[in-house]
């Protein structure tokens, strides 16, 4: 595409950009389009797809406001019922929310530790053991949990006998994490040249330790960012290895709750309270992560 | 040529030290994954291959071959493959909207926070949503689609798929350099071209590697499936699961054990032939 | 540069709660004296009162699968742990009997083992490698064959199968009403047949509805078949969730399980087909490794007495038949009023042993999928 500029140059080989003065309004006129263009893709984009996440929520705060007895009509009950729901033998709604919260924090913590310096270490070093890496990382995707639980029984029946706490289940969870974490992990390390860099900061004498951590993983920071939000929702969403270790996570108490009360709206309540939830933390993070303007 | 570096540039840290192999550091990495990872699908094949007096018994292989579980498997595949398609064009495209807004805006952010947390959302509640949105009762309307296989539970799929891809491949097109584009348009290149011969080989791998991720993520998917119908077992997991926890005695916890080794060996197949794909296109980088 | 004393911050705070989590003691101490764990009975091991103090000592009962709201286990949970001042682990309210039985073997050894289980009949017979044998004060009062002869298992409380509907469909009496064109995608079991125990029997219902006997459940798996062609039959799983949105408004289930206070719809009826009475009773049974071996024991004494407050009028008071029932009324322990009021039986009950069950089973496994699809 040779373009022409007001003036009708005859360079087809030099687009207007580079031909000086007077073309500024011609290339602003060129982003502009593009600039407009792509914003009304961008416009269309998020309504299409804002209506298709949003109309199942929807139908979810619908039926959370169902009363307790009956169909139709509108009632708080199930609401309500978040906050008083007890049962003799189960631990209350909030500590399982807070224990939650706290296995997240630890899963995501623990694979950062185990994944970030693995990963950059392979990229500089040990190219040749990325595949196998990635096939490992991809494995606890293909076994479902229920069959996944059986062989981690002898582990699991290991740990019990030491500590019952239900944040031990962070040693499995970073498992289960490492298929999202090593994509986004990856997609972040791909963009950043690492032989380049490492070579350079080597050559000004730096330890292989101050290349990943003060030089690499920097530049890794939204990939990063992304694999601890990953790990997070997902300790937050886990249901089946905790319920079938018979350990009462999140997911696992609003499931009882939900069987326990003959009111069924209280799953949905529950279920969208922690969707919420959930959304604003993340949101929260993620102002976290980002450099503060005015750095560049 | 790193060595070359090395050679009297640090006068005052020049020890001699014991030379380790460089995959030493990939032992911690290797060392976790191999105890909560490696031995409990070791147990898994293991159990899978031999019965409970601890002999072999590959015959339970056989029961791989049977109608319902090769059906099974080959839907399994479809449903996988195709939430896996639907989700990765899909969310590329929500990528890559959202990737190329001000970095710093709350509409990145909050499309960032609501993939983390709907990528995670599924099972009971999700297939209920759709239920009560799409099902016979369906409060938008009815959807005569919404109960056949694989049509109802593939949306239902791609509702999680979405997002999960927009958390995966945004950090890839925010690799994309927006010098790039304008390289490409300084040496006469049209949009299309930029496309195709530059953006796209580099998006390349971690496009395949995110479609990957998704097949995974939707192999092995029960609770969803379970909650959408689970009258038939259409897929592998949900036969799994009749084999583990049927109480009416029809539980076989080795065949549900042979069938997990069914699944990996199909997601082996499957990188297998990923990373077949990978090397064709590292080519075009060159 | 600023990244690295954030990045600290997240590792310090990762190290802290790690030394938290490590630092949480576990195991309890177990106690000298009587070993509670190969006791067959409460005299065997020196009287109630003994057993009443070990169980305290102990301090703790581990239960699993047990809603509150099915057959008034909630109330029975709370009684027993007010009474005796022992705390209740309830795992997995949801599970299912397998369930039960997958924790049992694999949780042994841990604290977090079940002490006792309530398991379906097909699972029981299965299991009984599991179990320790234990005979109830009230031994006698259970009918012989609804006991293991050795103690192993013991039948608790049961109800019939029934068809629960929404009234928008007025009065259903009989079966061959639900193939009528207002019940398109109605009807549902709860859950699929071979895997669920209350679905098989609600399909063996249909069966001797439709002429099949205890021995063949074809005649019901042709009625489903004919369900699904008229377009009728849901392939949901009925739930109360479900059931509240209207989507599955007729559900076959246990008559204790289609209360409308269970079900939580409060425009539901609830019918028994003629000639279609199938029973179904659930099982007791002791874990042989369980952590706390005297208070499961306790916990059997306490669902078999028949004191106004005890486990077995519990039961009726949640809608089931507790197994002894017969020997209640005789000596008047039972509670009239609630037997008022469970469902009219409309035939001589019919209960499924241990062949007809495995034949059932079988025969689903190689023809409900080609019926229903």
């Amino acid at each position: 595409m040779a373009s022409v500029d007001a003036g009708g140059a005859v360079a087809p080989a030099i687009p207007s950009e580079l031909a000086g003065a007077g073309t500024a309004r011609t290339r602003r006129g060129l982003h502009g389009r593009r600039r407009r263009r792509l914003n009304l893709f961008r416009y269309i984009a998020f309504t299409v797809f804002g209506a298709f996440f949003l109309l199942p929520l929807l139908a979810l705060l619908r039926m959370s406001f169902e009363p307790a007895a009956g169909e139709g009509g509108w009632s708080l009950a199930a609401w309500k019922q978040i906050v008083s729901y007890t049962v003799v033998g189960t631990p209350s709604l909030i500590s399982r929310v807070v224990v939650t919260l706290e296995l997240g924090v630890l899963t995501a913590a623990a694979m950062l530790v185990l994944l970030v310096p693995t990963m950059i270490w392979i990229k500089l070093k040990v190219p040749w053991i990325s595949r196998t890496v990635e096939f490992l990382c991809l494995l606890p995707l293909t076994i479902p949990a229920i069959v996944l639980v059986v062989g981690l029984v002898p582990v699991y029946n290991w740990i019990q006998q030491r500590n019952v706490s239900t944040l031990m289940l962070f040693w499995v969870y970073v498992v289960l994490v490492l298929p999202y974490a090593y994509r986004a992990l990856a997609a972040g390390l791909n963009s950043v040249d690492v032989k380049t860099l490492s070579e350079a900061a080597r050559g000004l004498g730096a330890s292989w330790f101050t290349v990943m951590f003060r030089i690499i993983a920097p530049n890794m920071r939204q990939g990063i960012l992304n694999a601890s939000l990953l790990a997070f929702s997902l300790v937050l969403g886990e249901f089946p290895i905790a319920y079938l270790l018979l350990y009462v996570n999140l997911q696992v108490e609003m499931y009882s709750i939900s069987r326990n009360t003959p009111n069924a709206s209280v799953l949905f309540s529950t279920s969208f309270a922690v969707l919420i939830f959930t959304f604003l933390l993340l949101l929260i993070l993620s102002y976290v992560g980002r450099p503060r303007r005015g750095r560049r | 040529m790193a060595a070359t570096t090395d050679a009297g540039v640090r006068p005052a840290r020049a020890r001699r030290r014991p030379h380790i192999p460089s995959w030493v550091g990939v032992t911690p990495f290797l060392a976790y994954v191999a105890v909560f990872l490696l031995w409990p699908v070791g147990i898994v094949v293991w159990t899978a291959l031999h019965n409970t007096s601890g002999s072999w018994q590959l015959s339970s292989l056989s029961f791989l071959g049977q109608s319902q579980v090769r059906t099974a498997f080959v839907n399994t595949f479809e449903l996988s493959l195709g939430s896996a398609v639907f989700g990765a064009v899909f969310g590329a495209v929500l990528a890559y909207a959202v990737a190329t807004g001000d970095p710093d805006g709350a509409v990145r952010r909050i499309y960032t926070a609501a993939s983390g947390v709907l990528a995670q959302f599924g099972g009971v509640v999700l297939a209920f949503a759709f239920l009560v949105l799409i099902g016979p009762i369906g409060l938008l309307f009815h959807a005569s689609w919404y109960l056949s296989f694989p049509w109802g539970i593939g949306l239902i799929y791609g509702y999680f798929q979405v997002p999960l891809m927009v958390l995966v491949f945004v950090p890839a097109l925010d690799g994309l350099k927006v010098q790039w584009r304008e390289a490409s348009e300084n040496l006469g290149g049209s949009a299309w071209q930029y496309w195709r011969h530059v953006a796209a080989p580099l998006l390349a791998p971690a496009f395949f590697g995110s479609l990957l991720l998704l097949f995974a993520n939707a192999l092995s998917a029960y609770a969803t499936i379970q909650a959408w119908e689970n009258q038939i077992p259409y897929v592998v997991p949900q036969l799994i699961g009749t084999a583990m926890t049927s109480e009416v005695g029809l539980s076989d916890a080795n065949q549900a054990q042979v069938l997990a080794v069914g699944l990996i060996i199909m997601v082996a197949i499957v990188m297998t032939g990923y990373a077949l794909l990978q090397r064709r296109t590292a080519r075009w980088l060159r | 540069m600023r990244s690295t004393p954030r990045l600290a911050l997240a590792g310090v705070a990762a190290l802290a709660l790690l030394a938290a989590a490590c630092s949480s003691s576990s195991s309890n101490t177990s106690s000298g004296g009587t070993n509670w764990a190969t006791v067959t009975s409460a005299s065997a091991g020196g009287g109630m009162s003994k057993l009443i103090t070990a169980a305290k000592a102990e301090g703790t009962l581990n239960v699993i699968a047990l809603p509150p709201t099915w057959a008034n286990y909630g109330a029975i949970l709370n009684t027993f742990s007010k009474k005796y001042g022992i705390k209740i682990n309830s795992a997995n309210p949801a599970g299912s009997s397998q369930d039960e039985v997958n924790a049992v073997s694999r949780q042994h050894g841990t604290a977090n083992a079940p002490d006792v289980l309530d398991v379906g009949q097909a699972v029981a017979l299965a299991n009984t490698k599991l179990f320790a044998p234990y005979k109830v004060a009230t031994w006698s009062s259970i009918p012989a064959a609804q006991k293991d002869a050795s103690g192993l298992w013991y039948n608790d409380y049961g109800g019939y199968m029934s068809v629960g509907y929404s009234s928008k469909f007025g009065t259903i009496t009989s079966l061959s009403q639900l193939l009528g064109p207002k019940f398109k995608n109605a009807v549902a079991l709860n859950g699929s047949p071979t895997e669920a125990n209350a679905a098989l029997n609600g399909v063996m219902m249909a069966s001797l509805a439709e002429g099949g006997s205890a021995s063949s459940i074809a005649a019901g798996v042709n009625f489903f078949h004919q369900l699904k062609a008229a377009g009728n039959f849901s392939p949901t799983q009925a739930t109360g969730a479900t059931i509240k949105a209207g989507s599955t408004p007729v559900v076959f289930n246990w008559d204790y399980l289609n209360l409308p206070s269970y079900v939580g719809v409060s425009n539901w009826k609830v019918f028994i087909p003629s000639g279609a009475v199938l029973g179904g009773y659930y099982n007791q049974a002791i874990n042989k490794q369980a952590p706390h071996p005297a208070a499961a024991r306790l916990w059997e004494e306490f669902l078999y007495s028949q004191a106004s407050s005890g486990g077995q009028n519990l039961w009726l008071a949640g809608g089931a038949r507790p197994v002894e029932q017969l020997a209640m009324a005789n000596n008047g322990s039972l509670n009239q009023a609630n037997a008022a009021k469970l469902p009219k039986v409309p035939g001589t009950p019919v209960f499924l042993n241990g062949t007809q069950n495995t034949d059932a089973a079988n025969y689903l496994a190689a023809n409900w999928t080609k019926a229903v699809s």
